[in-house]
């Protein structure tokens, strides 16, 4: 452990790195460091350059690099359909997700401070329970209700929700932790705000940026889970891209391609609030002062 | 994208990106929303002594708001400095407030208990009745009479088999993941903090530890699946993969494919760990004596050595529990314990056995549920020091 955390690179650590700045040991980076960091740009890059290259048709011989399975894919059987279940799915999610967390959040924070632990401990329940389990579950536990539920992509709004919980109890709980929360509420309340307008108009709007990302990374997960679907044989994008994949694999990974990159955007949007959450956070509570 | 390791586990935990960024800051956030708090109801107590929140909120309110507003300020820069101490800031009425939450009538938590009635319901459906029902499945024959038989065949050939391979991958994908994203954190966290180097790397692996299931299957077999790109250029220079035993669905290829989401889920876990051994650690331990490889074995490495070990249970977890990457690989052929389960719900199991999946399912939450307890257990004992 020690030899690995010292060594591997030959680097400083952090610790006498920042001291030493702008000294001599910055002017010469060190070659060990300088590999090391293309190797792994290497090894994450040249999948992704592969895989865009395989979907403008690079694999075929003969034939210069075109667009056409790109262009193509609306026209494939089954695409539309399925790419806008998968997003009914997501909205579902995020949805049911926000109606049932920020309340209880809020109500945990204002008067149940002490069950923190508890509340947080039963989130992180689904991190215990793999997927395929759940999936498993789902056949037994709802044998007896209407197929309208368990047939539907209603069972998978659901269980998304519940596979949601992990990330969206620690983004609540920061967001709830940040403000002044019982001072908000006395006030509002005070001020003769029922309970629902309390929560609509004064927590909501304080811990918005909580809510988007915990909202942006269920959605990310909503479009793109491929292992409760596949298991309940329900038809969501991802599954389709998989039905796909048998016939054709141009098809199937433009198709992977566009779940990737519409993924990547949403969580790029959640790194961008992280950053904006800790740069402008105190200077507005200042305001509100 | 979340598919297998993000759904299955780590979204949960791999969640470190604001979770763990947060980490730090929230002990000390806490207490100042505690402070603001109660130096809020404090403050209402001095004016009306009978007091009780929703009474008296109203009539305490106007005198009260000045320490609130007060209160405000010191919880917004306590959060923001992340230094415990500023929120004794304002020492006056903090001497009233210890007393008050135990002055709540007991009625009232009870009363306030239902307010997390919609939420406990809906765990115990959605994810309480599935964990129930195939528990009990496990120990329950196709007309339901209590048995063994299906715990015993499950920890039998063909069962044992897949098991095996199953931890084998996940300890080879955990191990290797571990020590390569603690390699690119130590050389990363020498760049400097604003820099495009740790930006960029902090950026990429919140990305991309959520990156598993169905398109990292697509992206590898593009890479190097039979027509990759990679095996081509290989292909022409001479060299076949195939002919040498790789493929993209046996160990090998299956360790380097999880290690494309193991590693970025390792920065993300390891990071907050590396950046908050603080400096003034090492200058001390230095200025006292001590050479680096002293300090390193004396100080950083038993420091680092709790979130080591619950980031290697982390990844171990992630892989054991990932389903849709290998299945996409092999089509379903990889015996995998998470794929078997599958092939066992699509009906592909001797008869009379139908309820082993259930069987086999139990044992993964043993397994995948012991490895998160310990994690937690180790991320607590991390965040002691780390603020």
């Amino acid at each position: 452990m020690t030899a690995v955390v010292s060594d591997p690179t030959g680097t400083q650590s952090p610790a006498t790195r920042r001291p030493a700045a702008g000294r001599t040991r910055r002017r010469q980076p060190r070659i060990g460091r300088t590999i090391l960091l293309l190797l792994f740009a290497a090894y994450f890059f040249v999948p992704l350059y592969a895989a865009v290259d395989f979907t403008l048709g690079g694999s075929r011989r003969n034939m210069g690099h075109t667009l056409s399975v790109w262009t193509g894919l609306v026209h494939q059987d089954g695409f539309t359909t399925n790419l806008m279940t998968s997003l009914k799915i997501a909205v579902g999610t995020v949805a049911l997700l926000m109606i049932l967390m920020v309340p209880t959040m809020a109500w945990l924070h204002l008067r149940l401070p002490h069950m923190r632990r508890i509340v947080e401990g039963i989130c992180l329940l689904p991190m215990a329970i793999p997927a395929v389990v759940i999936a498993n579950g789902i056949l037994g536990a709802f044998k007896s209700w209407p197929q309208a539920i368990t047939g539907s992509s209603w069972i998978l709004i659901l269980e998304y929700v519940i596979l949601a919980l992990p990330f969206t109890y620690r983004s609540l709980d920061a967001g709830l932790s940040a403000i002044p929360l019982a001072t908000l509420v006395e006030a509002a309340r005070s001020l003769g705000a029922s309970w629902p307008t309390t929560l609509w108009r004064v927590v909501v709007p304080n811990i918005r940026t909580a809510i988007a990302s915990a909202g942006i990374l269920g959605a990310a997960l909503a479009l793109g889970e491929f292992t409760i679907a596949h298991l309940l044989l329900l038809n969501t994008f991802p599954v389709w891209t998989d039905q796909a994949g048998q016939q054709d694999g141009e098809v199937a990974t433009t198709a992977a391609m566009l779940i990737l990159f519409l993924s990547w955007l949403l969580l790029m949007l959640v790194s961008q609030f992280a950053r904006g959450r800790t740069a402008k956070k105190p200077p507005k509570l200042r305001r509100e002062k | 994208m979340s598919t297998a390791a993000p759904a299955d586990v780590p979204a949960g935990v791999g969640e470190p990106a604001p979770a763990a960024a947060a980490s730090p800051l929230e002990s000390a956030r806490g207490s100042a929303a505690d402070g603001a708090g109660s130096l809020g109801s404090a403050g209402s107590a001095d004016n009306a002594s009978s007091a009780d929140s929703t009474g008296t909120a109203g009539s305490a309110d106007s005198a009260s708001s000045a320490s609130s507003a007060d209160s405000t300020g010191t919880a917004g820069s306590t959060g923001s400095t992340g230094s415990t101490g500023t929120a004794d800031g304002p020492s006056g009425p903090r001497t009233l407030r210890r007393p008050r939450p135990a002055r709540r009538p007991r009625s009232t938590r009870r009363r306030d208990l239902l307010g997390l009635a919609p939420f406990a319901a809906y765990v115990a459906v959605f994810l309480g009745a599935p964990a129930y029902a195939v528990i009990t499945a496990a120990f329950q024959d196709n007309a339901g009479h209590a048995t063994l038989s299906n715990v015993t065949a499950a920890v039998e050939d063909p069962y044992r088999h897949s098991f095996v391979v199953s931890i084998e991958l996940s300890v080879l994908s955990a191990v290797l993941g571990a020590v390569l994203g603690l390699a690119l954190a130590v050389a990363v966290s020498g760049a400097r903090r604003d820099g495009f180097v740790h930006r960029a790397v902090t950026t990429a692996s919140g990305v991309l530890a959520y990156f598993g299931g169905l398109p990292l299957a697509f992206v590898f077999l593009a890479t190097l699946g039979p027509q990759g790109l990679v095996t081509r250029w290989l292909n022409s220079a001479g060299y076949n993969l195939t002919q040498h035993g790789f493929v993209l669905w046996n160990m090998a290829g299956l360790v380097l494919v999880y290690l494309y989401f193991q590693i970025p889920l390792m920065l993300l876990v390891i990071f907050p760990a590396l950046d908050g051994l603080r400096p003034q650690w090492e200058e001390a331990a230095r200025s006292l004596g001590a050479s680096r490889r002293q300090y390193w074995l004396r100080i950083g490495g038993p420091l680092l050595a709790p979130p080591f070990l619950g980031a290697l249970l982390l990844l171990f977890a992630n892989a054991f529990a990932a389903y849709a990457t290998a299945y996409a690989l092999s089509t379903g052929s990889v015996p995998l314990v998470p794929i078997q389960i599958g092939s066992v719900m699509s009906g592909n199991v001797l008869a009379g056995q139908e309820n082993v999946g259930n069987a086999l399912g139990l044992m993964m939450i043993v397994v995948v549920g012991l490895v998160v307890v310990a994690y937690t257990l180790l991320q607590r004992r991390t965040a002691r020091w780390l603020r």
